[in-house]
């Protein structure tokens, strides 16, 4: 073998290895995923009067959370997401109301695995449709749980809320105090925990599938990847999620009414996720912060504004910043690191 | 008559009104949405908009109550070819998300506008004598507004079908709602036939929402609340087909309608779930294409 | 022997329009069958139905002696069934190697792993590579789609359907709207594709066919003209009216017709 050859085959193998790095080393944490959790937990010290409304931001994140998954990650355009976030909230609420079942963990289990369940079994009916059938299906749905809740508004407490609400302390020892403190933690625990599980599914196999279907579902049919099967898994597990950020809102509030399933809620969570970006996991964290935040500020001023802000932003936002926030970052860096190298 | 058979009547022509209402306002989003595949969740608001001027027109203006109707019909329609023009047309192209989100936005500003103009209480119009009160069609009497209702939509109906069966510009709408590609190949030009179907649209649209005010008083949030039903309405009817709309405003209406009379409480469930299986089973609606 | 890809009898009409009309066909392990015919033939169509994506109104498709007929498109790829586009149909916002890696994971079930991360399993890496320098994609393997040229996509079209380990591999105009200087990075893979495989290649290229076929099938008007070696098929006098206008054997590039 001539010294040519030993050449062209070590550097052919080097950019095999350093491929095979780049794409190993992709799903590792990296040191800037550390800020939102740092952030959330220097709110704790600094804002100890607005746990409330913290917990509220760290609930619709987790919801946005939820809904990047099928509607970032898979494709999958609904109107009628807040279904599975009312289910988990009325879980939990009916539960504790009915069945004087007020302990929170459980609870929580309990929101998931029960819109998972309603999760699945709608996904499984339909996912087979597309466009405005699907947008008209899934805002359907949403409704249709809405008025079942209100037909029987006896079980449910209707509109007016399901009354007395109390639940027991955390792990036994800690209660809801007046600033909500202890419970700020509570739902930042269990986001952390839902969002390792949304990460690792995220940067699996299945996940890219996912992508896959979302790029290009011709070919994703055509090298025998079961789409709809993909599809409803997501489904279902994003419908669990919803349920136990539901769950946590009934939780934080003592406090649940209808319009949780209101097309309003889902087309909230819709509005965040695209400000944040889709399909980059903390989109739904920027997302639901800046809108929460946005909110409490401009609607106590006036809730007209606020609401004709919002109109504003989207219109601009679907304009101008389609990707999001963080779509907004990706180019600036793209930008600098392109100046950079010139 | 008999009480049975009087509610059956009742409901009969309560329904066949509101699936007057239900059809003038939504089918031209089912056209416009059949030819161009633009999901539109701002067409709600062009409805809210039209009420809103017959309003001001009535109120503020002393104008009558039908001459308000046309005026709104027709300002609502040439606004909304500035909408078209400046800004809907860039995204025809675009995702059904990205159409979805851009329509929203302009719904909650025109909510928002809506109400800092009018406030959030429901308006009301005040009606001619005519329409006042109950007519006696015979064998009873029924409510004279809701029977004008039937009739101009029946008339409205007869127009649109003419124009769409028996005309040039109806041939061309329905050659390119089928395929819009060999409607351009043949030299039809969509995107202005596509214009004028918008503006038509909407300004049925807006002569939907005058026409509400007596039956549902009108309040900004009527852009969202009632969005939802026209979009059912049209998918159920199929994109693009009078046919569709008509047949869906109909079973939708006197569905809806007998749900309510029947079972209070109940009653809004079965518009939903009508839709479902009416969906399910054929899930281009109607008459829609696959 | 079973053939691995056998056609009975197939019929499909879209409305009044027959566009598969009785076809038989016939591939056996390591065929190399080309299929032509001019524009509107139905060649695609043909492809569709074998695939699955469109269901024939009657007749049969056999893979490996098993009726596939009333499987789905996803089914049949599970058998060993891959296909190329036309047009190409890839994963354009992801790089070169994800686009093979997901065809990898889904012939060997990786995809359904919903924990581990994907790169973390060597050997599918090793393969998405290996494949990746068989067709001397290794340098483009971390770029995205969009960002290369027409010809290199289409290397990559054909790529994730060779990651599919497939027995039949039905290639749609491979060349088609590759530019001249870079059709030969196509050929070249055709022509070193691994002989157990069965393939059709539909083309209107007549180098790549005559290059590359060891026979031929002419279909007309959705059904079979004639079937023979390329040297009985280039003779063929009826064939020649057919494509009359055309030259038998073209020396230059045509972007892919229409409904071929």
């Amino acid at each position: 073998m001539a010294a040519s050859d030993i050449i062209t085959t070590t550097s052919r193998g080097q950019a095999r290895e350093r491929t095979a790095e780049y794409l190993v080393g992709r799903h590792r944490f990296r040191p800037a995923e550390a800020l939102p959790w740092l952030i959330a937990i220097a709110v704790f010290f600094i804002f100890p009067e607005r746990m409330t409304f913290g917990s509220q931001v760290l609930v619709m994140a987790m919801f946005a959370l939820s809904l990047d998954l099928i509607l970032g990650y898979a494709g999958i355009v609904t109107l009628g997401h807040a279904a599975f976030f009312g289910v988990g909230a009325y879980t939990v609420g009916l539960a504790a109301a009915r069945l004087q079942w007020a302990e929170p963990i459980s609870g929580l289990f309990a929101a998931a695995i029960t819109a998972g369940l309603v999760g699945f079994i709608t996904g499984w009916f339909l996912l087979r449709y597309r466009g405005l059938t699907l947008l008209m299906l899934t805002l359907a749905t949403a409704i249709m749980l809405q008025e079942t809740g209100n037909l029987r508004s006896d079980i449910s407490g209707g509109y007016d809320g399901l009354p007395g609400l109390a639940f027991k302390p955390l792990l036994g020892i800690f209660d809801y105090d007046l600033y909500g403190r202890a419970y700020y933690l509570y739902v930042l625990a269990v986001l952390a925990v839902v969002f390792y599980f949304v990460r690792r599914i995220v940067y699996s196999p299945f996940g890219q599938a996912l992508t896959g279907i979302r790029e290009n579902v011709r070919r994703m049919h055509a090298i025998g990847s079961p789409v709809h099967r993909r599809l409803v898994t997501v489904y279902t597990i994003a419908a669990a999620i919803a349920g136990v950020a539901g769950a946590l809102f009934t939780q934080t509030n003592a406090y649940v009414t209808l319009t949780v399933f209101d097309f309003d809620n889902s087309a909230k969570v819709m509005v965040m996720l695209i400000l944040g970006g889709t399909g980059r996991l903390y989109g739904a964290f920027i997302g639901a912060t800046v809108y929460m935040v946005l909110e409490d500020y401009f609607s106590k001023l006036s809730p007209t504004f606020w609401q004709f802000g919002i109109g504003l932003v989207l219109v601009l936002a679907v304009l101008f910043a389609r990707r999001g926030v963080l779509g907004l970052f990706e180019s600036v860096g793209k930008y600098v690191a392109e100046r950079k190298r010139s | 008559m008999p009480q049975v058979a009087n509610i059956a009547v009742s409901i009969l022509f309560d329904g066949l009104a509101y699936a007057m209402f239900l059809f003038i306002t939504s089918v031209g989003l089912s056209v416009t949405m059949g030819l161009m595949g633009f999901v539109n969740l701002a067409h709600g608001a062009f409805a809210m908009a039209g009420g809103y001027v017959v309003v001001t027109l009535t109120r503020s203006f002393g104008v009558e109550f039908i001459p308000s109707l046309v005026v709104a019909s027709v300002v609502v329609g040439a606004v909304s070819v500035v909408f078209e023009r400046w800004l809907y047309r860039r995204l025809y192209k675009s995702t059904d998300l990205e159409q979805v989100l851009l329509t929203i936005g302009l719904a909650f500003m025109a909510i928002a506008t809506a109400t800092y103009f009018y406030g959030p209480i429901p308006k009301s119009v005040p009606l001619p004598g005519w329409l006042q009160g109950d007519v006696n069609l015979g064998f009873r009497y029924f409510p004279s507004y809701r029977a004008f209702l039937i009739v101009l939509g029946t008339a409205l109906i007869a127009v649109l079908w003419y124009v769409f069966e028996r005309t040039n510009i109806g041939a061309k709408i329905r050659a390119a709602v089928d395929n819009r590609r060999m409607a351009e190949s043949v030299g039809i030009n969509v995107d202005r036939l596509f214009t004028l179907t918008f503006a038509i649209g909407s300004g049925l649209a807006a002569l939907g929402g005058g026409l509400a005010i007596q039956l549902f008083g009108l309040s900004p949030s009527f852009a969202v609340l009632y969005l939802v039903l026209f979009l059912i309405v049209v998918a159920v009817g199929g994109l693009g087909s009078l046919k569709g709309t008509l047949l869906a405003a109909l079973v939708l209406g006197v569905f809806d309608t007998a749900g309510k009379y029947l079972l209070a409480d109940a009653g809004g469930f079965f518009v939903y779930a009508v839709t479902v299986a009416v969906l399910l089973i054929k899930p281009a609606g109607f008459y829609g294409r696959e | 022997m079973t053939a691995a890809l056998q056609v009975e009898r197939l019929n499909r009409a879209f409305g009044a329009l027959p566009v598969a009309r009785h076809i038989n066909l016939s591939l056996e392990r390591g065929a190399r069958r080309a299929l032509i015919g001019p524009n509107g033939a139905g060649k695609t169509t043909l492809v569709n139905l074998i695939t699955g994506v469109l269901k024939p109104q009657s007749g049969r498709v056999l893979l490996n002696g098993e009726d596939i007929t009333g499987l789905s498109q996803t089914e049949r790829a599970r058998r060993g069934l891959a296909r190329t586009f036309q047009i190409n149909q890839l994963f354009r916002g992801l790089s070169v190697l994800e686009n093979i890696g997901m065809s990898i994971s889904e012939r060997d079930g990786h995809a359904e792993n919903l924990w581990r991360a994907v790169g973390t399993r060597r050997e599918i890496l090793d393969e998405a590579l290996d494949h990746l320098e068989s067709l001397r994609l290794v340098d483009d393997a971390l770029k995205l789609v969009r960002e290369l040229p027409y010809g290199r996509q289409r290397l990559v079209e054909i790529a994730i359907a060779l990651a599919q380990k497939p027995r039949v591999l039905l290639l749609d105009e491979p060349a088609a709207g590759v530019p001249s200087s870079e059709s030969h990075l196509i050929l070249d893979v055709v022509a070193a594709l691994n002989p157990d495989i069965a393939v059709l290649i539909i083309e209107h290229d007549m180098d790549i066919v005559f290059r590359f076929a060891k026979e031929i099938t002419v279909l007309v008007q959705g059904a079979v003209f004639t079937q023979g070696t390329p040297e009985e098929i280039m003779n063929n006098e009826q064939v020649r009216a057919v494509y009359l206008g055309q030259e038998g054997h073209r020396g230059g590039r045509r972007h892919g017709g229409g409904h071929g």
